[in-house]
């Protein structure tokens, strides 16, 4: 049931932003403002605090609506990014999706957007280096698609250390943002672990 | 009051967010009608998107306003914000390219004397320190 799913989802990813919390703006610290994780787990937070409201929906919509209160409530500029990446991922249907395929349709929907609205891309070092090489290998059929997600999200990670910054408040740093993980895409990478933790249950 | 361009100014600060829009006013007056809004939901340091579009409700006019904004978040909730107007409003709405202070005080003067909102943001963003 989407239900379930959807509150799993929910539970997961508010227990993953909230374990991490301190590292996440830790690693912001360093290349940032040093708000990152407590941003995300205000925006998170607040909606495991709606988590029936959200769960009683269909799971477009129930994506949908997770993305705008965490544009509403994160107070940084994640806010919109995650918001914009859950509304239009909800957007390309209300049935969760059914296939690896369509997941991952669903994901590049989700970044097409973010891309836009961050006017960025893959390689400067954002969540898109998470985001973008998980949806390439889900879009590959991979024979066991959670450990492919995570793989491709933990290698998008480290691979965000050696890239300079040329967006957010990191880009002011020009080549010391060099040697740091970027929090975004850590932040996408502990999400991505946690929905397929999810799954995996299910 | 004149139907002039109006302006609204969005730091992840209050205090600034604050001081400038001081500025602002000390500058043009009642000519210009002049938002702010700083700080995230919880009253820290950032921006929230509720609050920005509340700010630019305050002062709408189909003249249009012109946004000033501090740092990254700011911007990127400022455009969340104008997309979420509704009713066609946004297109009244542009953010300029320009320092939060300097920005807004140039825009308001320019907004003081009528010019439309494309001239306003030419000139906060023509702004050279």
């Amino acid at each position: 049931m989407a239900e379930a799913l959807i509150r799993a989802l929910i539970a997961a990813a508010n227990q993953a932003v909230a374990a991490h919390r301190d590292e996440l703006s830790g690693l912001d610290r360093a290349i940032g403002d040093g708000d990152h994780g407590h941003n995300m787990a205000r925006g998170f937070g607040a909606i495991a605090e709606a988590a029936d409201e959200i769960a009683a929906l269909p799971f477009g919509k129930a994506l949908q609506k997770a993305g705008m209160t965490l544009v509403m409530k994160v107070g940084g500029a994640s806010g919109p990014l995650y918001g914009t990446l859950l509304m239009a991922m909800g957007k390309t249907g209300d049935e969760a999706p059914g296939t690896v395929a369509d997941a991952a349709a669903a994901l590049e929907a989700g970044i097409a957007a973010v891309k836009q609205r961050g006017k960025s891309d893959v390689g400067a070092k954002t969540m898109l280096d998470v985001l973008a090489p998980v949806a390439e290998a889900l879009r590959a059929a991979p024979p066991d698609p959670r450990a492919a997600a995570r793989a491709a999200a933990d290698e998008g990670l480290a691979a965000t250390r050696d890239m300079r910054a040329t967006k957010g408040r990191a880009a002011f740093l020009g080549e010391r943002s060099v040697g740091h993980l970027d929090p975004g895409a850590r932040s996408s990478a502990l999400l991505v672990h946690a929905v397929c933790d999810v799954l995996e249950k299910q | 009051m004149s139907d002039n361009v109006s302006i609204v100014i969005v730091s992840h600060s209050r205090d600034v967010a604050k001081g400038a829009a001081d500025m602002v006013r000390q500058m043009v007056g009642e000519e210009v009608r002049v938002a702010f809004t700083g700080g995230n939901a919880d009253g820290g340091l950032g921006t929230d998107v509720a609050a920005i579009i509340a700010a630019i409700e305050s002062v709408y006019t189909a003249k249009g306003v012109a946004v000033l904004v501090d740092l990254g978040g700011a911007e990127t909730n400022s455009e969340m914000a104008i997309e979420m107007l509704g009713d066609g409003r946004g297109d009244n709405v542009v953010i300029c390219n320009a320092p939060v202070v300097e920005g807004a005080v140039m825009a308001a003067t320019e907004a003081a004397g009528g010019a439309s909102l494309a001239e306003v943001r030419a000139t906060a963003e023509d702004f050279q320190s």
